[in-house]
């Protein structure tokens, strides 16, 4: 508690500072100083966020670019939700403040589950790396390639369990009801089951309750190179490389579906234009050292950049996009 | 075959690993002991640590281990000595265990929670080197249906709980199960009673749940009672555990450690589950005299050595799939990961030296913590020593604390605050708080595993006896409602054919 209150008052001295130098005749944009740098993870410890958190937090440190350390906090509830509205109604200037954010965000911004907000109130920061979603089949599964489970599906669309571990109307969902879309079966007529978390689903992908999982590249490398699944496709715009080389992308095999989980953070919405520069600065340096390379690799991450103007205009767009999507699948207003 | 295990003493008895094995104890048993810090947010705040330290793959997972097995010891200290559940596998430990302490039996309960504890990790741990790649196909098998068999299961066990008044039981797992419905419904998307609220969209925080239903109402109950006995010290007696008691015990620690070993290994379960049934059925088995939840010693034996062998057993899929058998080993695959190490069914062919230094450590870890845990007893035991007007605000402090490092949220305060008051009601008229908590935890598990089968089915109930575990585990649950009833009715037609 006496933590937080001494970073409000940090926070406080800092704007200070900030109003201060700006009143002063400083024409060219100061940097300001980031005194108690943070990233807020909006989940419990152990997930996507905090993964994207410590990514940040120990390749910022490693390469300099941080002076102090940046500590990481968690904030779980609501999906996000509960972060989202913490930053809007109590840290909305906080120049040390960023907060992990994902495709999950803005898929639940458009879906309308962070109430009455909508992707606008805050200032999006950027994005650094990102997974692809995959549709995943055991290795003794019939499908060799996701032309036969389509025609599987549009034979018999109850026949095929899909599994993964997010709820109906999630990302994971949305993965497979694309697909399934792409192939004009209608996505409510699949049988989709829903777990808690990657580790669950992949069980039940091993012990053949499930039979497709649409889950992550980076989650199931470790099962591919072990010879135990095969990947029938891959959501990303083109194939990657290492042990996914062989993997071929939706797009290659007719299927226009593409699922990106980027891997990015946004700020408060009331953040001057100084911190929000200072800290587009920092990830500017940082996504081109060989050190943050090997971190986003470490973690079974492809490389994915997107900055400043160029995100924030991105992500508004997925919103948007994602909103349409949800309205015709009659999971939004 | 074990020349893994050979290697893996070799990397653990190094000085450097010793020495990590020793802090992740002491660590681990310190975060368990503290309500809200449970292995996982443990973890999280030493992973860092483990990493910039520049320490190897083997040694850092040395340390974090250590953390989650002594966090498994930990969690009963505060169970025992003030009724609050130091993580989530200790909520059974209380029933017995504070009771024992209030009747000055503190050092006892420790010590022979301590020694109950080490032999169930030693069994695990025995189990995870000669079985491991054999349950791991067991785990995989375990699909929704059976876990759904397994929760009736459950649930038929916590009948012997009934005890003195049934409809009470009754009413508070029910209570567990509605407030475990809370939050989003996974099937659907549809949110729950939420009210609007995106604090409750995930559902109550079970941390949240059992810090505010035992620590917040065990704070009202003092401050009732301060004023009419507040300078009375309570007894510590004697500090030792007696060999006698230990063997008085047997039984009950070595059934427990076997459930809790199995049920740690299933992906879907954890120490929670396992204490739980452990002790309902030890009750089941034992309890002859009905001294279950008066300090009976079989009763603490039995879910402390359930939860450490759950903890070990979660590492069963972990080192053999690549898949968490607990939230606790999901963030040690991600620290895992970091090392370029990737978890999965390879890990024991590629990277003998992280696994056998892993299990091997394991070992040692185990015989540190039993060393480091029955000294402690008598000094932890003179926390009930304290005044009143110091612990109170102690335990307080502690509940506020652990809450909000969970999550940086006053909403959840408030929450733990309003659970708090509820549970602090229910005890006055007479509930007792574990077969609420059980009916949470159970109850959650049974609803998304029933949801799961049928969405796999197509809305077919078939599926749920469709495999020969699932009617096994149905079978099970019958034999427990049944035989107690032919029993009774037998030993009444006994009694008449008497007279």
């Amino acid at each position: 508690m006496t933590i937080r209150i001494r970073s409000a008052l940090m926070a406080l001295g800092a704007s200070a500072a900030v109003s201060l130098s700006s009143l002063g005749a400083a024409p060219v944009q100061a940097a300001v100083e980031l005194d108690k740098p943070e990233c807020l993870a909006p989940a419990k410890p152990g997930g996507g966020y905090d993964l994207t958190c410590r990514l940040a937090a120990t390749s910022l440190q490693q390469t300099g670019i941080l002076k102090k350390p940046m500590a990481v906090n968690y904030m779980p509830g609501g999906i996000g939700a509960v972060a989202y509205n913490h930053v809007i109604g109590v840290r909305d200037d906080d120049p040390n403040l960023i907060v992990a954010a994902s495709t999950g965000a803005a898929l639940n911004l458009a879906e309308g589950k962070f109430g009455k907000y909508d992707g606008s109130e805050v200032r999006w920061l950027g994005a650094v790396a990102t997974d692809y979603g995959a549709i995943v089949v055991r290795e003794d599964a019939p499908w060799q390639s996701l032309d036969e489970l389509m025609e599987d599906l549009k034979q018999n669309p109850g026949k095929v369990v899909f599994g993964a571990g997010g709820t109906v109307g999630s990302q994971d969902w949305m993965k497979a009801a694309l697909t399934a879309k792409a192939a004009d079966i209608d996505p409510r007529k699949l049988r989709y089951v829903a777990f808690e978390g990657g580790g669950e689903s992949l069980a039940a992908l091993l012990g053949n309750h499930i039979q497709v999982f649409t889950g992550d590249l980076s989650e199931i490398e470790s099962q591919l190179k072990g010879g135990k699944v095969r990947v029938l496709a891959a959501l990303s715009d083109e194939r990657q490389g290492g042990a996914f080389a062989d993997v071929p992308t939706a797009k290659e095999q007719g299927y226009d579906v593409e699922w990106p989980i980027w891997r990015g953070y946004y700020m408060g919405g009331k953040v001057s234009d100084e911190a929000y520069q200072t800290w587009l600065d920092k990830f500017t340096q940082l996504v081109k050292t060989d050190q943050f390379k090997q971190a986003r690799q470490a973690r079974g991450l492809f490389p994915f950049t997107k900055l400043g103007p160029e995100f924030d205009a991105y992500v508004k767009e997925r919103i948007a996009h994602f909103n349409q999507l949800a309205k015709e699948m009659g999971l939004a207003k | 075959m074990f020349d893994f295990l050979i290697h893996g003493f070799g990397v653990a008895l190094t000085p450097l690993n010793l020495m990590l094995a020793f802090t992740g104890a002491l660590l681990g048993t310190l975060f368990g002991a503290l309500p809200g810090i449970g292995p996982i947010n443990g973890i999280a705040i030493l992973m860092p640590l483990a990493y910039s330290l520049g320490l190897p793959a083997e040694s850092a997972l040395i340390l974090l281990a250590g953390i989650y097995t002594g966090a498994e010891y930990g969690g009963r200290i505060s169970s025992i000595l003030l009724n609050v559940p130091g993580d989530a596998g200790a909520v059974m430990t209380a029933l017995d265990g504070n009771p024992l302490a209030r009747k000055g039996l503190a050092g006892p309960a420790l010590g022979l929670s301590a020694v109950s504890s080490f032999i169930g990790a030693t069994i695990s741990i025995i189990g995870l080197t000669l079985f491991a790649p054999l349950l791991a196909s067991f785990a995989v098998n375990f699909g929704p249906a059976e876990y759904f068999a397994l929760m009736i299961f459950a649930f038929s066990s916590l009948s012997v709980m009934m005890g003195k008044d049934p409809i009470k039981t009754l009413i508070g797992a029910v209570l567990g199960v509605m407030l475990a419905t809370v939050g989003v419904d996974a099937g659907t998307g549809v949110m729950r009673f939420t009210g609007g609220l995106p604090e409750l969209y995930d559902g109550i925080d079970f941390v949240v749940l059992v810090i505010g239903m035992f620590a917040i109402s065990e704070i009202l109950l003092m401050l009732e009672h301060l004023g009419s006995d507040s300078g009375r010290l309570a007894p510590i007696g004697r500090v030792l555990v007696k060999v006698k008691e230990v063997l008085f015990c047997k039984g009950a620690i070595l059934r427990s450690s076997l459930f809790g070993f199995i049920i740690g290994v299933l992906p879907g379960t954890g120490a929670s589950v396992a204490s739980a049934v452990s002790y309902t059925t030890e009750k089941r088995i034992s309890d002859r005299e009905g001294t279950f939840g008066e300090g009976d010693m079989r009763g603490l034996a039995a879910p402390e050595a359930a939860n450490n062998a759950s903890a070990v057993g979660s590492f069963v899929p972990m080192l053999t799939l690549g898949i968490p058998g607990s939230g606790t080993t999901a963030i040690l695959l991600g620290a895992l990961m970091l090392y370029n190490i990737d978890p999965g069914p390879m890990l024991f062919s590629e990277q003998p030296r992280v696994v056998g230094g892993l299990i091997a450590s394991l070992y040692i870890g185990n015989i540190m913590l039993l060393l480091l845990n029955l000294p402690l007893a008598g000094l932890f035991a003179r926390v009930l020593t304290m005044p009143r007007w110091l612990l109170v605000p102690g335990i307080a402090l502690l509940s506020f604390v652990g809450v909000y490092q969970l999550h940086s949220d006053l909403m959840a305060i408030f929450l733990m605050l309003a659970v708090g008051i509820m549970g602090y009601v229910l005890r006055k008229f007479g509930f007792s708080l574990a077969p609420i908590v059980l009916g949470f935890v159970l109850g959650g598990l049974m609803e998304q595993n029933l949801r799961r089968a049928l969405a796999m089915s197509g809305g077919d109930y078939g599926v749920l006896f469709g495999s020969g575990l699932a009617i096994g585990l149905w079978c099970a649950a019958l034999t427990v409602i049944v035989i107690p009833m032919v029993f009774s009715g037998w030993r009444r037609l006994k009694a008449s054919a008497a007279r």
